[in-house]
């Protein structure tokens, strides 16, 4: 644990993680405005002390928003990449390690999933089960599913061809169990790196999602949305996009961070 | 011969492989290992020679059930390892580990020591986590490793010391074969002494039965009770020690042992150096497998395969005109130092 705390990109990533959950978690006392109180006469203000960051261009407070929007936000991009990374590696590793017939039938199973793109296929996925938050995560995790597939089978075919694999089998070793004590815990590290970068591409997802209205009903926000919302008036209203941009941005560096920290950490050679 | 004689037999043990099979198309076939049988008995050390390439490592996997034969059979102490179901098998192999090549890949990196050399306890159930850890702690000590070393990492060790720790994992259930796949190649000539002699000293202090697989003749000579010469695919000539170095055979032995560089710098040999490369496995040539690089060869060669054929003594050969050859290694002289 002291050298989890010693890795500084672990505690940066962290903290700013951290951070952001508490903002989540805290929002009603963090604001003074309702996130979805229209005021029409004050819209695209400047920051100033009544609105520490400015207002969009319906006249609502962009930090009460933004405050408000990191709830949806967070959890899609936790919950997304929690599906596709669980799915995706899994089948990954098995079809990389076993190779043969299980190899083939995911393989193709993923070709048909990449063969749409991916926002078509969120759209698809996000217009059958209706929207909700739920199926929001579910629509954005499932086409991240062969990043994480094609990561984890690639690593593992290599892995599989390593002695120590091939020790563990002559030793009388079963092929789950070598698959979860020798193949899973180096394949790690390569899952990791594509871990932080799904996290961000989530959030930039439902983001898209929200601008063609199936995101998040409206007036709930999210960051993506806030960000879509002062599009129009980039050049004379920066702030509403700046800042929820700003957030993305941050919580993005953040996991990019703890992702690159706790590979470093995971790697014993360090 | 009786069923306790020997520990391992091999029978026509074959392994094809077919190459650039996509989806049903089988373009071509390899025949790594082609009929080769052999008896290791108890207690004995058996070296298999034999240069890259020649189906050595094939051979034992095979011989292990690793890798599945295409035909014949394996017989460990009397039952066929190819009748026995899945679960009997992962029973047998407590019997017999394997020390592999590299000491550098044969170990998970992200493991312990302690976890590494308790593998194969772990597999098998063997006792509580306090007998396994004692049980960790008197292998460290039985292959010369120091015990504070138990909570490291395999990064932090050296080749001889990963070695050491796979001899460890190899012993932990005290199997009675193990198979050495060229366990000192990797190793500085230094390190290499010491493991052959700890190899040596273990086999006599829990009677163990080895398959030392080597290209190195000189350390197969220093271990080996009985040698067998694997040329492409084939076994071709078997002989205890020191009768095949005083009376070879096979003019591919007589090559290969030939080829031994001597220690002593005055001591000139005469080099059968053979002619030509090894033929492509995918294209196998009729007739005897060494036929196109061997000086002695006619047409009989070129048309039937020898089998092989017993010499008395223990002493097998497959050659047409085994014992008709004068294949000494005595011809050499001790140059006049100036």
């Amino acid at each position: 644990m002291r050298t989890l705390l010693s890795n500084k990109f672990i505690m940066l990533g962290g903290a700013m993680i951290l951070a952001m959950l508490l903002i989540a978690l805290f929002a009603p006392l963090l604001t003074v405005y309702p996130y979805d109180g229209l005021d029409l006469a004050n819209k695209n203000q400047a920051p100033s002390l009544e609105h520490m960051m400015g207002t969009d261009p319906y006249g609502r407070d962009v930090w009460c928003r933004v405050v408000y929007g990191s709830r949806v936000s967070l959890m899609v991009s936790f919950a997304a990449v929690g599906v596709a990374v669980v799915c995706g590696s899994v089948l990954g590793i098995v079809s990389g390690y076993l190779k043969g017939g299980f190899d083939l039938a995911a393989g193709r199973l993923i070709d048909i999933m990449m063969a749409f793109p991916s926002l078509l296929l969120s759209m698809i996925i996000g217009v059958a089960l209706g929207p909700s938050t739920r199926n929001m995560c579910l629509s954005i995790g499932i086409p991240l599913i062969p990043i994480f597939y094609r990561v984890a089978r690639g690593a593992a075919l290599s892995v599989g061809e390593r002695t120590f694999v091939i020790a563990s089998e002559s030793m009388g070793s079963g092929r789950f169990r070598t698959m979860f004590r020798h193949v899973l815990p180096n394949v790690l590290p390569q899952i990791f790196v594509v871990l932080s970068m799904g996290m961000g591409g989530s959030i930039l997802a439902e983001a898209s999602l929200g601008f063609l209205g199936l995101g998040i009903p409206q007036p709930t926000p999210s960051w993506g949305l806030i960000v879509n919302e002062g599009k129009p008036y980039m050049f004379t209203a920066p702030w509403t996009t700046g800042f929820s941009g700003a957030f993305i941005a941050l919580t993005i560096w953040g996991f990019n961070l703890l992702g690159d920290g706790l590979r470093d950490h995971l790697d014993p050679r360090v | 011969m009786a069923d306790n004689d020997y520990l391992i037999r091999l029978e026509g043990l074959t392994k094809t492989f077919s190459i650039n099979s996509s989806r049903g198309f089988r373009s071509a076939r390899l025949t790594a290992v082609n009929d080769v049988s052999f008896d290791i008995r108890r207690g004995e050390v058996f070296g298999l020679v034999g240069e890259s390439g020649c189906g050595k490592s094939t051979l034992y996997k095979a011989a292990l059930r690793l890798i599945e034969a295409s035909s014949g059979s394996v017989y460990y102490q009397g039952r066929n390892l190819y009748e026995m179901s899945f679960r009997e098998l992962m029973k047998v192999r407590r019997e017999m580990q394997v020390v592999f090549q590299d000491p550098y890949d044969s170990l998970n990196p992200r493991m312990t020591l302690e976890e590494l050399a308790a593998e194969p306890l772990r597999i098998h159930k063997y006792g509580g986590r306090a007998r396994r850890l004692a049980r960790t702690e008197e292998l460290f000590a039985a292959v010369g490793l120091p015990v504070q070393l138990i909570k490291g990492y395999p990064h932090q060790l050296s080749g001889g010391q990963r070695q050491r720790l796979c001899i460890a994992r190899a012993l932990s259930l005290s199997p009675e074969f193990i198979v050495c796949d060229e366990a000192v190649s990797a190793l500085d000539v230094s390190i290499q002494a010491q493991i052959l002699n700890l190899l040596l000293d273990l086999k006599e202090q829990m009677g163990l039965t080895y398959l030392f697989i080597s290209h190195n003749l000189s350390v197969v000579r220093f271990v080996s009770d009985r040698i067998g010469v694997m040329y492409f695919g084939r076994l071709v000539e078997l002989a205890g020690k020191d009768e095949l170095f005083d009376h070879i055979l096979h003019p591919y032995t007589y090559a290969l042992l030939s080829a031994v560089p001597e220690p002593d710098p005055g001591w000139i040999r005469k080099y059968a150096v053979l002619q030509g490369s090894v033929p492509s496995m995918l294209r196998p040539q009729a007739g005897c497998v060494f036929h196109s690089r061997c000086p002695h060869g006619d047409r009989l060669c070129t048309q039937t395969p020898p089998e092989l054929r017993d010499f008395g003594g223990g002493h097998y050969a497959a050659c047409h005109k085994a014992g008709e050859l004068n294949l000494s290694l005595d011809t050499g002289c001790l140059a006049e130092k100036g």
